[in-house]
């Protein structure tokens, strides 16, 4: 019995899409000329899909302080937090995020996908319930899968579903809410205050992801719950370094005076190694700089708005009546114009992200885009030129 | 004429289930208790989801999520059904 052959279903499907001359989940980037342009297959090209959306992968600042890291503390750690794993950085790095948060404590995990698992499995005991809104990020799932709770799901965003569930849960159970400011796909943003308002009325504790909100929401970038004026109903934050901070890692924040006590009982944060001296030296830099770039906030948003009109205008069908993030999707009606969509787009210099079921909700077919602070008025423009040269190119019918 | 001796779903809990399929039932697959949601009607697990979330609005209880993988069957989320109504 070979013990792939139950993922033949998958190759025929990829096999049966019709790219030609490149495919979504095989692109290289040969060479990246900045935050906004890289060569891929050698063409140069406006990257629109990359999550960098504070443009900080070339902070010179963040730069500068992950060589002297490397310098000083070398390529890693070859440890476990809370083995060797702890450096000095480690903690400066917890210290810096607190205080962006304006919170008690901090912990610093290799991922952010390892933090909502961290999180999730450890706070979720076998006699609590864990309640997440169903287009959740697979880290939620997953953290739900490695856990003991009782899992229940509630309608994408609707505050009035989540009630209708909490209302069946045991009173004195202990329930944890997970929600996130932005949703990754389609780029919509949460109706926090109702949602956690809903939650504290039935005694949840709550934990809102920020990963693709934090650094632009909020007056300090903190994410939609500062945006909202809710943060007094969060108990705790997770987010990442892999978005708007342009490294990689993960955190959770929280006022909670037992916090650190997770240290000991999460094992996505025991059982793997630190993040290197130079991914935390650079990350610190990173969010001290985020904390002061209100104006690159203020110019991300200007051209997210710019995209979101200009394709809204050029007639295309968009996943949300106004841009909510920096995440701007366009929904294409099958899998089939979805794939050469992206293809002759890439072939006309935009990389974008292909999604896809079971990545998106209900069985939808997205090009997704995310916009950078460092993007250029002239580069969305291009970017939404070449959007109507492709919908050319495929045939798509736009109104 | 069904052959089951236990966990006896009710023909009404049967029916209002059937009734809730049945606008996803796309391929008109008519349904018994022993249906399955996967190979029978063909759903995929994010519709079934949904569908889930469906039932638990129409009988007012919680089917959790971890529950899933155990319900293959129209008859066998009928019986858990039962069983969690019943529970109270």
């Amino acid at each position: 019995m070979d013990l792939l052959d139950k993922f033949d279903p998958i190759v025929e499907l990829r096999s049966s899409l019709p790219f030609k001359k490149a495919d979504p989940f095989k692109v290289v980037i040969d060479e990246v000329i900045s935050e906004t342009e890289a060569i891929i297959g050698g063409r140069h090209t406006i990257l629109a899909g990359t999550n960098n959306y504070m443009g900080m992968t070339f902070d010179e600042g963040a730069i500068e302080a992950a060589k002297s890291a490397l310098d000083n503390f070398g390529t890693g750690t070859t440890g476990s937090r809370v083995l060797n794993g702890t450096y000095g950085g480690h903690k400066a790095l917890e210290a810096t995020i607190a205080d962006f948060y304006d919170m008690e404590h901090c912990m610093v995990f290799s991922t952010g996908y390892q933090a909502n698992l961290g999180m999730i499995s450890a706070l979720g005991g076998k006699d609590d319930y864990v309640i997440i809104d169903a287009d959740s990020h697979a880290s939620i799932y997953d953290g739900c899968s490695m856990g003991n709770a009782t899992i229940v799901r509630f309608k994408h965003n609707d505050p009035e579903n989540l009630e209708r569930r909490l209302r069946r849960l045991p009173e004195e159970a202990g329930k944890l809410l997970v929600v996130e400011g932005i949703y990754s796909m389609l780029g919509d943003a949460a109706p926090l205050k109702e949602l956690l308002e809903v939650g504290k009325k039935y005694g949840c504790m709550t934990l809102v992801d920020e990963a693709h909100s934090m650094g632009f929401s909020g007056e300090n970038g903190r994410g939609v719950a500062e945006e909202l004026g809710v943060e007094h109903m969060v108990d705790f934050y997770v987010g990442t370094f892999s978005k708007s901070v342009g490294t990689v890692g993960g955190f959770a924040v929280s006022n909670h005076p037992k916090f650190d006590v997770l240290r000991f009982v999460s094992r996505p944060y025991i059982f793997t190694a630190s993040l290197p001296p130079s991914v935390v030296a650079s990350a610190t830099k990173s969010i001290e700089a985020i904390k002061r770039s209100s104006n690159r906030r203020a110019h991300l948003w200007e051209n997210a708005r710019r995209l979101h009109t200009g394709l809204k205008n050029a007639g295309f069908e968009m996943c949300t009546p106004e841009a909510q993030s920096p995440i701007i999707a366009v929904h294409l009606a099958d899998v089939m114009l979805g794939t050469r969509f992206w293809e002759q787009l890439l072939l006309e210099g935009v990389y974008a992200n292909m999604a896809a079921p079971p990545a998106t909700p209900a069985g939808m077919f997205l090009l997704r885009i995310s916009v950078c602070a460092q993007h250029t008025p002239e580069q969305i423009d291009e970017i939404i030129a070449r959007f109507k040269r492709t919908a050319d190119a495929v045939g798509m019918d736009v109104k | 004429m069904q052959e089951r001796t236990r966990n006896m779903a009710t023909a009404e809990t049967l029916e209002t289930i059937y009734g809730l399929i049945a606008p996803i039932n796309r391929k008109g697959v008519e349904l018994k208790p022993a249906s399955t949601f996967a190979v029978d009607l063909e759903l995929d697990s994010l519709t079934v989801m949904d569908l889930v979330a469906e039932i638990e609005d129409e009988f007012d209880i919680v089917l959790p999520l971890n529950m899933l993988p155990d319900l293959e069957t129209i008859e066998q989320v009928a019986d858990a059904v039962e069983k969690i109504v019943s529970a109270g």
